[in-house]
């Protein structure tokens, strides 16, 4: 494990930021912090960095116990939300500023700078100053720069949070294909859902400052550990007493199968590929999502009565509604 | 390297274009208000002040300021604005520093406290500062009649000049930006000589070169406590006017046009300074 997080806790004042958390980040892989704001997903991560120290608990990296020692002295690459650039320093400078408090040698810093400007394709950039850049351009030189000094473990803080949507998913993307092929170990910490679903190996839910899952994108989605995670991570709707998928309900208008939900359809959406299918039951609003060829073929609009259940390939996964 | 691509970059921000191009009647009117405005008040008065300087013609001029009186008058002025420049340079950026960054108890107050040597009138200040350390000081200081006098006029002066310039820069810089170069390894003293005193540094020198012109000016606060002893504690702008009284015009406005001269010269220098500092960062 290249991170190990244990018994962890932080107070700001009053409020609990990080409640006794404990967490091991593998070495190698992307691994994401999901939660809503204000959980404590970001000063987990500047407590990892030493931006922040926990008030109990222990932080070690690669094996060295980091809790005492200061963020010059762990190796630790930290990208900002809002890039952090050396606003008086060219792209160049910037990227090499860890190099040169370094005194590595003129030649070797030159050749590390240029390599990594390709990496992070600024390398027509070197010569702008962080002002001349776009966000993106900025976010981009960021992670070079802190690439530069061979960090053990890569740290980001929202990094795309403060880019608009399209730019956010190219270089949701890119960071994605980056890591394949540099490996570090990296930490993002991020509040949207499908970036973190898209991008992770591995997916740390934190929320009020605990850790409330630690796991694949696929076994968070298909089989979360509460209620919570259910609800942060997509779509749910109520089903009976069960939280579930819209998208894993199934609408018959034939015969009523066992546990099947009877109800009228009171309210059709298209939104794009996918209908939206309210259908209100005696006592509840059960949505479902479903395509629009399987849509065709039921032959339901609204004022029908449907029944509701359960695709019989997910009635395991389901939990039960708090 | 990678097989990583993104979409095209666009450039951050359209060059802005047409930079010489002609102004607007509005904004004509208002460039034409504002050069006659400064020449009434600055131009024309400093032009003649040059051209009384120079009525005596070069010899006249040149005897004027290698007056041994007149010269020590300059020298004591000049190099005691420069030490005093020097001590706020560190000093002020220093206060600047603990009020941006700590709390303690009586911040608020410290807050005001910096501006009454802009707000008092320089003569109380120099009343002030006499009854401190002259004769009768309370404090068993007297520096009554010694250049020091001249010193401690001057850096009361021009003690608000770089932290009310530094001050505000101060507050503007990102907390993140330091942290990223703690997290690249730097220590503090590496990241405030490579990141934040290059950020600083135009408002220090904006500064400096402020409170070099207020001390090459002063004339109230030290007139008092000095003495103005010719060639010890007589500074140009008591020279001047003591030319002025003898009847003497032209000698006055020669050592004004020197003190022009030298102000400018510092002004230019600080700022080249200020442009080298923040380019090597």
């Amino acid at each position: 494990m290249s991170i190990e997080i244990s018994h962890v806790s932080k107070r700001f004042g009053s409020f609990v930021a990080l409640d006794d958390v404990s967490v091991s980040i593998p070495t190698g892989q992307l691994t994401a912090l999901l939660g809503p704001s204000g959980g404590g997903k970001s000063t987990l991560l500047r407590i990892i960095a030493g931006l922040e120290r926990a008030d109990t608990g222990r932080v070690r990296i690669e094996g060295v116990d980091a809790t005492d020692l200061p963020p010059r002295k762990r190796n630790v690459g930290f990208v900002f939300q809002h890039y952090a650039a050396f606003k008086h320093m060219s792209v160049r400078r910037n990227v090499a500023f860890g190099l040169e408090i370094r005194h590595r040698p003129k030649a070797e810093i030159r050749e590390r700078v240029d390599e990594l400007l390709r990496l992070v394709h600024l390398e027509q950039f070197g010569d702008r100053l962080p002002a001349q850049l776009s966000g993106g351009q900025r976010q981009r030189m960021a992670l070079a720069r802190a690439l530069a000094v061979e960090p053990t473990v890569l740290l980001l803080d929202e990094p795309f949070g403060a880019l608009d949507a399209k730019v956010r998913k190219e270089l949701r993307d890119w960071l994605r294909r980056l890591h394949d092929e540099v490996h570090v170990t990296t930490v993002f910490v991020t509040h949207d859902q499908e970036e973190a679903l898209e991008v992770a190996d591995e997916i740390v839910v934190v929320n009020e400052g605990r850790v409330e899952q630690i796991g694949t994108p696929d076994e968070l989605y298909d089989t979360p550990a509460n209620d919570f995670v259910m609800r942060f991570l997509g779509p749910v709707t109520q089903l009976g007493d069960r939280l579930v998928r819209p998208h894993d309900l199934v609408i018959g208008t034939g015969d009523a199968e066992p546990g099947a939900v009877t109800g009228r359809v009171t309210r059709v959406t298209r939104i794009g590929f996918e209908i939206r299918v309210e259908v209100t039951t005696e006592d509840q609003v059960v949505v479902v999502t479903l395509t629009r060829t399987r849509f065709r073929a039921l032959d339901v609009r609204e004022g029908s009565t449907v029944h509701v259940a359960l695709a019989p390939e997910v009635v395991a996964e389901t939990v039960e509604a708090a | 390297m990678t097989s990583a691509t993104l979409a095209p970059d666009r450039p951050a921000a359209a060059r802005r274009s047409a930079r010489g191009g002609r102004l607007t009647r509005a904004s004509g009117l208002g460039l034409g208000i504002a050069m006659l405005w400064f020449s009434l008040l600055v131009l024309i008065p400093l032009t003649a002040v040059v051209v009384t300087a120079s009525e005596g013609g070069w010899s006249g001029f040149w005897d004027a300021v290698t007056n041994e009186q007149t010269a020590a008058a300059i020298r004591l002025t000049v190099g005691t604005a420069f030490g005093v420049t020097l001590v706020n340079v560190v000093m002020g950026t220093l206060i600047a520093w603990v009020l941006v960054r700590d709390r303690f108890f009586g911040k608020r107050l410290l807050e005001i406290l910096i501006d009454i040597p802009f707000a008092l009138p320089t003569i109380v200040a120099g009343l002030v500062l006499l009854s401190l350390y002259g004769p009768e000081s309370p404090l068993g200081v007297d520096i009554h009649n010694t250049r020091i006098a001249v010193f401690l006029a001057f850096l009361f002066v021009t003690l608000p000049f770089v932290v009310r310039t530094v001050q505000p820069v101060l507050a503007e810089l990102d907390p993140e930006v330091e942290e990223a170069a703690a997290s690249l390894g730097a220590s503090r003293f590496t990241t405030f000589r490579r990141i934040i005193l290059p950020s600083l540094t135009p408002a220090i020198a904006a500064g400096a070169a402020l409170s070099f012109a207020r001390g090459v000016s002063e004339y109230g606060s030290l007139v008092l406590l000095s003495g103005n002893l010719p060639m010890r504690t007589e500074v140009t702008s008591v020279r001047i006017l003591s030319s002025i009284e003898n009847d003497n015009l032209d000698s006055a406005a020669a050592v004004a046009a020197v003190l022009l001269a030298i102000s400018f010269a510092v002004i230019v220098v600080l700022d080249v300074i200020q442009r080298r500092v923040v380019r090597r960062g």
